[in-house]
């Protein structure tokens, strides 16, 4: 299905509902700010919110669902493996902190 | 061996073959250049978690969520007018999809102006690059690198949109580049939900 196609068959309702449901999880986002938990948990609370959003986003509002499969699996698994690819470094912010005499 | 047998042939369907992944070449460099956008968010926003895990003296200096909140709030509205603005144009209204697009982009505008007004904000109480009141001064690049980065994307995609909607209503651009010009504001839109948590909420003052 191209994405032409995919604007007619799929009415403007959707995408109201798919806006609804970004603006609740981002209120969600707001939600958790002010939750009296510690920061990492707030921090993993907040991403996976955020990967929820960005995927609706993705698949609804720039139409990746209704383009080829083919350019679907491409974007997630090249983009995925690049963001993975920048993990690397978060041991060492952590040796940073409890290693560098100035950071105490 | 004829044109006709090259052409026709079963050994050149590289020549004859459709575009990648069965999208225009045009819509293809939109993905492409957002997937490399996306590293280039993302590799400030892990400098950004480095810098913040590696300093203890880190600043949370956002007392008020109402301003970033605002700005959230118009820039998803956003993504909904383009999504009209397209579905417009792919059904031939052209009155409706300039008008929806031109709605986009003021929602960029006023996003834009309130995200200069919270800077202006910061610098009167002190923030710089490089030095603030509140803590380590590596808070200050961060936010400014980071923030200004998102705010010259939706920048560049307001003249985009203004100089495209101009051009599909003269009758020079189709609504298939509309459409990939809402690729890159809805991309604007998704970088923003990754900003929002990292950069402001989880710097809020408690």
């Amino acid at each position: 299905m191209t994405t032409a196609e995919g604007h007619k068959s799929s009415g403007i309702g959707r995408d109201v509902v798919i806006y609804i449901c970004i603006l609740a999880l981002a209120g969600l986002q707001f939600v958790i700010a002010y939750q009296n938990i510690d920061a990492s948990q707030m921090f993993v609370r907040m991403l996976i919110v955020a990967v929820i959003e960005a995927g609706l986003a993705l698949l609804f509002f720039m139409h990746l669902w209704t383009e080829s499969r083919s350019l679907m699996w491409f974007v997630l698994i090249f983009t995925v493996f690049v963001l993975l690819a920048m993990q690397y470094g978060w041991t060492d912010s952590f040796r940073l902190l409890g290693g560098a005499p100035w950071a105490k | 061996m004829s044109h006709a047998d090259m052409t026709m042939g079963g050994h050149t369907t590289g020549l004859t073959a459709g575009p990648a992944f069965s999208v225009p070449a045009k819509k293809l460099a939109m993905w492409l250049f957002i997937i490399a956008d996306t590293a280039t968010f993302a590799a400030c926003l892990l400098a950004y978690g480095f810098l913040r895990n590696a300093t203890p003296n880190w600043p949370r200096p956002f007392h008020s969520i109402t301003n970033v909140a605002i700005m959230t709030l118009i820039l998803i509205t956003s993504s909904l007018t383009m999504l009209l603005g397209v579905r417009a144009a792919h059904a031939g209204n052209k009155s409706a999809a300039l008008r929806w697009t031109f709605i986009t982009a003021a929602a960029g505008i006023l996003f834009a102006l309130l995200h200069i007004r919270e800077w202006f904000g910061l610098i009167d109480e002190g923030m710089r690059m490089f030095q603030n009141p509140w803590g380590s001064g590596l808070f200050g690049a961060s936010f400014f690198s980071i923030t200004g980065l998102h705010l010259t994307h939706v920048t560049g995609g307001v003249i985009a949109l203004i100089a495209v909607g101009i051009r599909y209503n003269s009758g020079r651009y189709r609504a298939d580049d509309l459409e990939i010009l809402g690729l890159y504001w809805h991309f604007v839109d998704l970088v923003w939900m990754f900003v929002v948590p990292l950069v402001y909420l989880l710097n809020l003052a408690h």
